[in-house]
């Protein structure tokens, strides 16, 4: 008995994890769909994003160093405090703004290239966004506070101690899982709706469908792509809140993106559904299979096993759960 | 069927099957158009009235493809004027031509194939969708009422189209000829005020020919719709249009009502064939 409920307490956290890997995957799945383009900057986009919303909330100066190496002067904050919320506004707008120079000064200049070309740019966009993003707010750990509640809930845990024997305390379940399972419910949502029935989501999907189709109706590509990536970013920011409140914004963050690859082969790179539940059986099985095998094996398990898992989708079913069946005509 | 129509540029006249044919609504001045050392079209001038149907007809590679895209903003002439509703028309993207009331289908089907048939013909509606992003996104009274009513219209155009039976079905699935129905119903759904038709009947047999000759007649007839066609099939284009512009190699080497045309020793040479000496 206590086993079983152990067990359904590693579930509950690998959903919870699986969760979070779903809001990275989201982003990929957004621009892909949009664009065709596979946008190796999603995870430094979150990384990008965590940066910003931190430094403005703490009152950092932007290119402090810079502008203290060129004037000699010592500015580092401007002495204020914003609240949460006014910081996430801005960092959003930030968002946008990025959004609207990657579409002039990169995706305008490579209309018609191939989706290789363009996966490229996004590699150069990766690197010289990680840079920017130490010039602009340094490179040191920071830790991010917006006052998303922090450790195990006690009323579940309370609530549910007296279901197993004398060696079961009841389930351990951090709120800030509970929290990010919340946000991300109502995001995907959100999207599917915006997606399915408002104008701009109907253009969006006519983009992805076909260029010339979708000028010849009198679409804008270039305010689609800002659209897009608009909204990638923040998604970027959502996923870049959820993880630096769990474990500081710093380098590493941008690697959540090699968490998504696994997520995006199961679930399919053009499905907002198979996002999430790709995110949520990779979340569950990697959970699971620690809980299981890994004290067999010498642990450590989860650092592989969402890769084996995706290889294994990659070899029987290759457009993923819910990616369009991919046929070839002769 | 003799729909002739030659009065001066500016008056209206009415043609012998009951419809008005209005003044000009397009000129094309000395277009030209070249892709590096080609030239796809050399110097062609001529008009396009409201209310007709203006074939453009000619051999394969003649340029009339060319000329549609010129229309429509996917090329850029490399000289010459578009003249649109009595005003030059600067150098304008595709988007923003077919904002103008300019819509068009394409020789080879450019469908979304992801969506089903309403939802093809619903994005025709985009350019006349007025509620804003953040109304749009909150669902706000004004942007649900909107949607009711471009699904009234879109309706319609289904109704009218007959594919009623194949509102709910992805494009990609339906046979050829169902497609290049929907395609022109997206480009009906945008209720434009010029319809670029480039080849509507390629790939079709007879039966589905009719059918489609017969919604080009009833969409002309009904709304009134100025439609430029490209067509292969020499029997089609004498049935349908008022007047037919025929290319050859990029020039103009005829232009006229379909009977003048069809017994022009220029357009016979071209069709048929003659040694050029």
């Amino acid at each position: 008995m206590t086993d079983l409920l152990y067990a359904v307490e590693v579930m509950i956290n690998g959903l919870m994890a699986g969760v979070l890997y779903a809001l990275v995957a989201l982003g990929f799945v957004l621009i892909f769909k949009a664009s065709g383009i596979f946008n190796y900057a999603q995870g430094v986009l979150a990384l990008f994003a965590a940066l910003t919303l931190v430094g403005l909330q703490e009152g950092q100066v932007p290119f402090a160093h810079l502008i203290n190496a060129a004037f000699g002067t010592d500015l580092h904050y401007f002495g204020w405090q914003l609240p949460a919320v006014v910081a996430i506004v801005l960092t959003i707008g930030v968002m946008v703004l990025l959004a609207i120079a990657i579409e002039r000064l990169i995706l305008k200049h490579l209309v018609n290239q191939a989706p290789i070309i363009l996966f490229m740019a996004t590699i150069g966009l990766a690197y010289f966004l990680e840079g920017f993003g130490d010039i602009m707010w340094g490179a040191d750990i920071k830790t991010l506070d917006v006052g998303l509640p922090q450790g195990g809930s006690a009323w579940l845990e309370q609530a549910t101690a007296g279901w197993g024997g004398e060696n079961f305390y009841g389930f351990f379940i951090d709120r800030l899982d509970i929290v990010a399972t919340l946000v991300a419910a109502v995001l995907v949502i959100s999207l599917t709706l915006f997606s399915q029935y408002s104008k701009q989501g109907r253009a969006l999907r006519a983009v992805a469908d076909d260029h010339q189709a979708a000028l010849s109706v009198g679409i804008s590509l270039r305010f689609i792509w800002v659209l897009v990536w608009s909204i990638a970013g923040i998604v970027a920011l959502v996923a870049g809140i959820m993880w630096g409140a769990k474990s500081g914004v710093q380098f590493s963050l941008s690697l959540i993106a090699l968490k998504a690859l696994p997520v995006l082969m199961l679930g399919g790179f053009t499905s907002i559904p198979g996002a999430i539940v790709g995110g949520l059986i990779i979340g569950v099985g990697e959970k699971l299979f620690e809980f299981t095998v890994g004290p067999m094996i010498g642990g450590a398990t989860e650092n592989w096993f969402a890769y084996v898992l995706a290889l294994v989708f990659l070899v029987f079913r290759p457009q993923g759960l819910f990616g369009e069946r991919i046929i070839e005509r002769v | 069927m003799n729909r002739m129509s030659s009065a001066p540029p500016t008056e209206s006249h009415v043609t012998e099957d009951g419809r008005t044919i209005g003044p000009v609504l397009m000129e094309l001045r000395n277009i030209t158009l070249r892709f590096g050392g080609v030239v796809a079209i050399k110097d062609i001038s001529f008009d396009i009235r409201e209310g007709e149907i203006r074939a453009i007809i000619g051999p394969n590679g003649a340029g009339k493809s060319s000329m549609l895209n010129v229309i429509s903003g996917f090329y850029r002439p490399s000289e010459g004027e578009v003249w649109f509703e009595g005003a030059r028309r600067p150098a304008m993207r595709p988007y923003k031509v077919a904002r103008q009331g300019i819509a068009r289908t394409f020789q080879n089907i450019a469908l979304f194939s992801g969506m089903s048939t309403l939802d093809n013909i619903m994005t025709g509606r985009i350019t006349r969708m007025k509620s804003s992003l953040l109304s749009q996104a909150l669902w706000w009274g004004p942007a649900e009422r909107e949607e009711s009513d471009h699904r009234a219209a879109v309706e319609k155009i289904i109704d009218f189209l007959e594919i009623q039976h194949i509102r709910k079905t992805p494009v990609g699935r339906l046979p050829y000829g169902l497609q290049k129905r929907v395609e022109l119903g997206r480009a009906l759904a945008a209720e434009p005020r010029l319809l670029l038709l480039d080849e509507p009947m390629a790939g079709m047999n007879v039966e589905e020919k009719e059918d489609m000759s017969r919604f080009i007649l009833d969409v002309n007839d009904e709304f009134g719709t100025t439609i430029v066609l490209i067509e292969h099939d020499m029997g089609v284009v004498m049935d349908l249009s008022d007047r037919v512009v025929v290319m050859d190699y990029g020039r103009k080497i005829g232009d006229g009502p379909p009977e003048e045309v069809r017994a022009s020793k220029d357009v016979i040479d071209a069709y048929l064939g003659v040694a050029h000496d």
